[in-house]
């Protein structure tokens, strides 16, 4: 029987490897042993969120592609479909920053071109633990240098994202990379393995012992024995991926071949088993014929590298020198190693043996699916918030402090080291609440935007699931677009836990009801367990990103002041809701009470107000309420503009001051408007059942807000802007 | 009158330059393959933005020694426009059409922002469309563009009214803090002693529309249009 040592080192359970002895008949080799390993990984296999994830609604008329390739597909109209998808790469990024990071990049890319479509945009988010630890300051310095070096030098524009920062990421940070491309809908390429006997072609990269186990480390917690783990990190070289992206998009211009696959996690293993899955066939390859840079090389390591920069190919039998020739044409090698066989069989050759003699189905279909034990964690007892908490004595000092804190502060030192232009197509720049890009020779845009707040998904995870697609699609509605799509992110500890679990279980739940809410199909993403180092787990970490259209570019909304004299309108209404703030945390040092609630009807209302003014033009900038509430809201409606103009505000509600300036009450958004255009917008809101408060008007050098006709918050524009914009630069600044 | 623009294995910004000759300002435009010989008979070459060959060894150094950079060099010596944006500058400057040589950004961090550039010299045929102490709008995307010449090369470059381009705040006063990337003299954009070559570090092509963000970069296009007319 199996050594009880090995099977850890593979970590598959006892009772995993007796299911693999009896869907194949007979004990695997190591080599059989190691791709089990990796594909039946929590990474590769989903098997213990697959149960929940079923949840998500899939289904959309303009859906192309939901889960289940590369990428998700969705019909834009005009012809052309946006091909995306998120994806993380956590635990390498914390082993080794740069290249973590780097190729984090680099695998999102491939995912998008593999199915045909040019990458025109990155988005990244990011968390990390404090930076007053010197540690924290490294990883997110190497993370944000290997998002640029890689993205920049293959000349896709990293245009948003978001970062925060908590204790629990100290030794888990998350790297979470978005990727978008255009396609036109009749274009399409799917990982498929058709046509008996078309060769299989092996492109780019040669073969090295990198990233082994990368998809098993990928699925496993981290203990002391971290440095042994840095050659599981795969190093990335974006140059060859462009040649590769280059390329293959010039071979597929043509109709040379029937199938294709980049190799990511699980390198060669994966593309074939998966391939061959998709279309019920067989691979067979010859390890002999694989451009390899190391020598001595074993089918054990060749079968589990994840040499960076690699596509598996099936080509049409008589169109293989054509492929050949445009990859020779970009200095690649595109190399025959194998053909697609019927019998449903992987069939591994090295030295004139057969090495690997397994059926796909075992591979892909047949690993086990767990619904593992949940359980209400006892923590939620003691988060809840004790009320009533000291008012701020100088409210002026309080704002300060949010605006200069890092998860708020301005984030321009780190999208400065990203290229946001190549490509010219970025009509809005990081910093905005959505990314916006244009499309060339066309009336629409694409909008972006990636959000999850993890304190309030610990805090209430259903409550936070909801949010993190709720603000998405409110940041979208700023910009005036309306969401298309939605693909997703699940970052968590240790499912084994039963109190990751629910708080899995909670969040997808969250995530489900929001997407039917809204009518947005989730067309695929990645689930990222693991997330704990001795013992310490991350909070559960939900990113969404979500996809809108702008129908006429032209409409596109901004959120800063542009005009001095405009009326300020607060659309939504204001709660005492101070759970889960930036305020508590940054000010009290509290994580504690529920996160704000949500009312997803009405906060679908809301946005559809918000398009509805927008393309009626009756305002003229729209900024969401969300982190700091909305005195911070309001600052950075001043900070976000060209000119930084200030306002004069006066709050009537009867509340608290403290949650009605910092409470993140959800469903609101602070529109400026014009005097001429004002009345129309009161009286659709008021014909729409919108509350819209007028709250003041922009103008002026200074931030004034009062209460009651009570001013709490005077200070002058341009020194709360320098608190906001050198809080960042002033941590990483060299001695 | 024809464009060309030169395709590396590595160029980002080929397809931007193609796409504001072609589709915005409707001008005869074609790509140029490294490997080959063949300049198409183009009236203006542009070396275009991107990472050629990696930036490995030094930024276009070895785009430098790509086939068709021996027509382009002759081209050159024969009077021909030339244009290097950003990474294209480099090449030139690898290619000794120019001189001096680009050092890493003063902050060591890549640095992509808007940036205003001073003309110093309008009688160019890149800048002719435009006025002396006009101040354009115009982005920056580099890791390596701190330009660096030897003192004597500088007195030279003054001397026969070489720098065409200088970092400068939005007023036009050549500031230290403008200078972004810590280039001798601010130095954004120089031309050769013949006048028919230039090189930039910002991009005029990220330049070309108002939905993007400015349309300053467009003087520089059409000057070189308007030259070859």
């Amino acid at each position: 029987m199996i050594d009880k040592k090995v099977l850890e080192e593979h970590t598959l359970t006892l009772e995993e490897y007796e299911k693999i002895v009896l869907l194949i008949g007979r004990e695997p080799n190591i080599t059989e042993l190691g791709i089990f390993s990796l594909m039946w990984s929590e990474h590769c296999s989903y098997k213990s969120s697959k149960i929940h994830l079923k949840k998500l609604p899939v289904r959309g008329k303009n859906v192309i592609q939901g889960p289940g390739e590369n990428a998700g597909i969705i019909d834009i109209g005009d012809g052309l479909a946006a091909v995306f998808k998120i994806e993380s790469h956590n635990h390498p990024s914390f082993i080794e920053p740069y290249q973590g990071a780097a190729t984090g990049v680099g695998g999102i890319l491939r995912d998008i071109f593999t199915m045909g479509a040019r990458p025109i945009a990155l988005l990244d988010s990011l968390r990390f633990g404090p930076l007053s630890k010197p540690k924290n300051k490294v990883i997110m310095e190497g993370v944000v240098s290997g998002i640029a070096g890689y993205g920049n030098s293959i000349g896709v524009p990293t245009v948003g994202g978001d970062i925060y920062f908590n204790n629990c990421y100290s030794l888990n940070p998350l790297v979470n990379v978005f990727a978008l491309g255009i396609v036109q809908r009749d274009k399409i390429f799917y990982a498929k393995a058709e046509g008996i006997g078309n060769p299989v072609l092996y492109v780019g990269s040669k073969t090295g012992r990198d990233g082994i186990h990368g998809a098993t480390m990928a699925s496993a917690e981290f203990d002391q024995d971290l440095e042994k783990k840095r050659p599981n990190v795969q190093v990335g070289d974006p140059f060859k991926e462009k040649l590769l992206l280059e390329a293959c998009l010039e071979v597929m211009t043509q109709d040379l071949i029937t199938g294709i696959q980049d190799m990511g996690a699980a390198g060669l293993t994966c593309s074939t088993t998966e391939m061959a899955a998709k279309s019920r066939s067989g691979i067979e390859i010859n390890l002999d014929l694989v451009p390899q840079r190391e020598e001595g090389m074993t089918p054990y390591e060749m079968m589990l590298s994840e040499s960076q920069e690699r596509m598996l190919i099936v080509a049409k039998k008589d169109k293989v020198k054509e492929v050949q020739q445009i990859f020779s044409k970009w200095d690649l090698d595109a190399v025959i190693i194998g053909h697609v066989t019927e019998g449903g069989k992987l069939r591994v050759k090295f030295g004139g043996k057969i090495v690997v003699d397994l059926p796909v189905d075992a591979i892909i279909n047949l690993c086990p699916v767990y619904k593992r034990e949940s359980k209400t964690p006892l923590y939620l007892k003691s988060e809840t918030l004790l009320r009533p908490l000291p008012l701020p004595t100088n409210y002026n000092q309080t704002l300060f402090k949010l605006l200069s804190s890092a998860t708020i502060a301005e984030k321009e030192w780190v999208y400065r080291q990203y290229d946001h232009m190549v490509q010219v197509n970025t009509a809005f720049f990081p910093g905005a609440d959505a990314s916006l890009l244009r499309i060339k020779n066309k009336k629409k845009a694409l909008a972006l935007a990636l959000d999850g707040n993890s304190l309030y998904s610990y805090l209430d995870p259903k409550t936070g699931g909801k949010i993190a697609v709720a603000e998405a699609c409110r940041n979208l509605a700023c910009a005036g677009a309306r969401p298309v799509g939605v693909t997703n992110c699940l970052n968590f500890g240790n499912p084994e836990k039963p109190e990751i679990m629910w708080q899995f279980e909670e969040v997808v739940e969250g995530i489900a009801q929001a997407c039917k809410t809204f009518d947005i199909p989730v067309t695929g993403g990645n689930v990222s367990f693991y997330n704990e180092t001795e013992g310490v787990s991350i909070y559960p970490t939900p990113v969404l990103g979500v996809v809108g259209i702008v129908d006429d570019a032209s409409k596109m909304m901004r959120p800063g002041f542009n005009e001095e004299g405009n009326p300020v309108i607060l659309l939504g209404e204001n709660k005492e809701e101070l759970g889960a703030s930036e305020y508590l945390k940054c000010i009290f040092n509290m994580e504690k009470g529920l996160p704000p609630q949500i009312d997803l009807k009405e906060e679908r209302r809301i946005h559809e107000f918000c398009l509805e003014v927008i393309s009626l033009g009756l305002v003229e900038s729209a900024h969401d309420v969300s982190e700091g509430g909305l005195a911070v809201c309001l600052a950075e409606c001043s900070f976000l503009g060209e000119q930084k103009i200030g306002f004069n505000l006066n709050l009537q509600d009867e509340m608290c001051r403290d949650a009605l300036l910092f409470g993140e009450t959800q469903s609101r958004i602070v529109v400026s408007s014009n005097t001429k255009k004002l009345q129309r917008l009161l009286d659709l809101a008021k014909k729409r059942k919108i509350r819209a408060t007028v709250l003041g008007k922009t103008g002026g050098d200074r931030i004034i807000i009062s209460h009651l006709k009570k001013k709490i918050i005077d200070i002058p524009v341009h020194k709360a802007y320098k608190a906001w914009r050198e809080a960042i630069p002033e941590i990483f600044r060299m001695k | 009158m024809k464009f060309g623009v030169v395709i590396f294995p590595g160029s980002n910004c080929d397809y931007d330059t193609f796409y504001v000759l072609k589709d915005i300002l409707k001008q005869k435009t074609t790509f140029l393959w490294h490997k080959e010989h063949d300049l198409k008979n183009v009236d203006c070459v542009i070396l275009p933005g991107g990472f050629s060959y990696g930036d490995y060894l030094r930024s276009g150094s070895i785009a430098a020694f790509s086939p068709l950079m021996l027509e382009v060099k002759e081209f050159a010596l024969n009077g021909g426009l030339v244009l290097g944006i950003c990474n294209g500058f480099q090449v030139l400057l690898e290619l000794g059409l120019l001189p001096g040589a680009m050092l890493m950004n003063k902050n060591l961090k890549f640095l992509c922002q808007f940036v205003h550039i001073k003309i110093e010299n309008d009688k160019t045929p890149f800048t002719h469309k435009g006025k002396k102490g006009e101040i354009l709008k115009i982005p920056i995307a580099h890791f390596d563009g701190n330009y660096f010449a030897p003192a004597e090369t500088i007195k030279e470059l003054k001397n026969n009214s070489q720098i065409v381009f200088r970092y400068s705040d939005a007023n036009g006063q050549i500031s230290e803090e403008a200078n972004v990337n810590g280039s001798m003299e601010n130095i954004a954009g120089l031309i050769n002693r013949e006048g028919n070559v230039m090189g930039m570090m910002p991009h005029p092509e990220r330049a070309s529309e108002t939905l993007l963000g400015s349309e300053d970069g467009r003087i520089i296009f059409e000057s070189i249009i308007n030259k070859l007319d």
